[in-house]
């Protein structure tokens, strides 16, 4: 039960990190871009090749995995993630933006999703690769529940982003203008922001975080050019449950997902694990279709 | 080059580009200079001043600020540009406090010189100061009109413009805008509004323009205006009853 809960704390903070850039993303652009969830699989991608081109392994750092080189591929891919974003932002979506059908642009993304994958599978293969093949012997931490450093290191790297995501938000004048925009942009451009940059901020850091996300997701699990596609719906579900646009909504929503998905095993098969996330996603859209943090003033904002 | 501060010279503008719902309007305003623009509904009041901030595109003809061409400009650079906008509705982010609505008010300057602003905001509008870190959901409609002016006048603006700023209000809050407007005349701001309530506009402004279908019908002074029968008998009668 205790291993369970800190499972599902783990791909929960995973989902959070990725479901954070989702949610930036859809309250500032107003759509649901399907593209995200493959900044997850491109980061991580991107991080392998960055560690391929630094060369031979330099020594772990302490009981980790993997050493200086994952941080700094970490950095690289971050970069490279969000040049791809604004890449696909000035080719696809900015031409789009504001088109009288909104469905164009959300099929659209789906058009990008499928491509950044097969770019993905034709550079690096569909086999299952790993950051590090290092064997890391389990700490206990309690009676019954044993965690990898590794996985301390993915909770100390999402617990940071997170905060420092909040404290850019609140205290810098960036953060205050991408609440803005999220909340009204065309009082936001009255109050002479250019909506322009924010959104190309937004964008990177959107990109910045799927990538972190995607770079712990094959730290604790493995890298495959799938990995986005099957966070995808559960991307969707935290962003929901938590409330379009709401960033502690997002992570809240990860955690609920991820736990959700870890526990079910005590009461359904482990092969409808799945299924769990819809479930919770059903529940909240017919209880409180807002999500849990999200106010009325957002769902109104489609 | 124009002898007025400001001048709008047969303006079309719309939501759509082949709908044009400003057929050529022309109007300008003085430096400290009250001017109100009245018409029936549909007669495209609100598009012309979402058209002067660049809420709305301009198809043809030009807008100039102390002779400078702003036809053009996008919308976020007509805050620093000496011009300010008041919609009539959402005029203040509500899920921000009402510091932060502020602060957003002078996103055109440097961070020293808008954090000063803003506190200049606070000695102008005291009220605000008991609500600085509160949510701007919080406050009444007299308050966010309030919040909104202020924030409005944070780049110290030629022009303010404003979208019907006496909606909603009860008849008290009305005079007490109106009377804040009067005053900031008085220290020199040209102010161009939009009215429903033309009565208590056109008591305090200078000139009005009367606009009807998309385009001018009459205008002149505001005093000569309210005495004139075609204008009572449609317009004024008209706002009157909405009241």
């Amino acid at each position: 039960m205790l291993q369970a809960l800190a499972d599902g704390i783990l791909t929960g903070s995973i989902i959070a990190l990725g479901a954070i850039g989702l949610t930036l993303t859809m309250g500032i652009l107003r759509f649901a871009n399907f593209a995200h969830a493959e900044m997850i699989t491109w980061g991580a991608y991107m991080a392998l090749g960055a560690m391929a081109i630094m060369g031979p392994f330099m020594a772990p750092l302490g009981a980790l995995s993997f050493g200086l080189p994952l941080i700094i591929a970490m950095v690289i891919a971050a970069g490279l993630t969000s040049v791809l974003a604004l890449m696909i932002d000035y080719l696809v979506f900015r031409p789009l933006h504001g088109r009288p059908n909104d469905m164009t642009i959300v099929f659209s993304s789906f058009g990008v999703s499928l491509l950044v994958r097969m770019v993905v599978l034709l550079i690096f293969g569909g086999s299952a690769q790993y950051y590090s093949n290092t064997l890391q012997i389990a700490v206990p931490l309690a009676p019954g529940l044993r965690v990898l450093p590794d996985q301390i290191f993915v909770l100390g790297v999402t617990i940071v982003s997170v905060v420092s995501l909040h404290f850019f938000l609140q205290r810098t004048r960036l953060g205050l203008a991408m609440r803005a925009l999220a909340e009204n942009p065309t009082l936001a451009r009255v109050n002479g922001i250019d909506t322009r940059v924010v959104i190309r901020w937004t964008w990177v850091i959107g990109a910045s975080l799927a990538s972190v996300a995607g770079v712990l997701y094959g730290l604790t699990v493995q890298l495959r050019p799938e990995i986005g596609f099957h966070l995808l719906l559960p991307l969707f579900a935290a962003v929901i449950i938590g409330g379009v646009g709401n960033v502690f909504g997002a992570v809240v929503g990860g955690l609920i997902v991820g736990l959700a998905e870890s526990l079910s095993v005590f009461v359904i098969p482990p092969s409808y694990k799945l299924a769990v996330p819809f479930i919770i996603l059903l529940i909240v859209l017919y209880v409180r279709p807002t999500g849990i943090f999200g106010s009325t003033h957002n769902a109104g904002a489609k | 080059m124009s002898s007025h501060l400001f001048e709008a010279r047969d303006v079309v503008a719309g939501y759509r580009p082949d709908l044009p719902i400003i057929q050529g309007v022309s109007m300008h305003v003085d430096k400290a200079e009250m001017v109100t623009i009245i018409g029936p509904n549909g007669a495209g009041k609100s598009t012309m001043i979402k058209a002067i901030a660049g809420v709305l595109p301009i198809s043809s003809g030009s807008v100039t600020l102390a002779g400078k061409d702003i036809t053009h400009l996008p919308t976020h650079a007509m805050a620093a540009s000496s011009i300010a906008y008041v919609p009539q509705t959402e005029n203040v982010f509500t899920s921000l406090t009402i510091n932060e609505n502020l602060l957003l008010g002078a996103s055109s300057m440097p961070k020293p010189k808008a954090l000063e602003q803003v506190s200049k905001a606070y000695d102008k509008f005291p009220a605000l100061k008991d609500y600085r870190d509160k949510k701007a959901k919080v406050l009444s409609g007299g308050q966010r009109q309030m919040l909104a002016v202020a924030r409005a006048l944070l780049t110290d603006p030629h022009l303010i413009m404003l979208d019907e700023p006496s909606a909603g209000l009860s008849p008290l809050m009305v005079s007490d805008v109106f009377a804040r407007l009067r005053e900031l005349v008085e220290s020199g701001v040209s102010v161009l509004m939009v009215e429903q309530n033309a009565k208590a506009a056109m008591r305090v402004s200078h000139r009005t323009y009367v606009l009807a279908e998309g385009r001018n019908r009459v205008d002149g002074p505001s005093s000569a205006l309210a005495e004139d029968p075609e204008v009572i008998a449609i317009y004024l009668g008209a706002g009157g009853r909405k009241r």
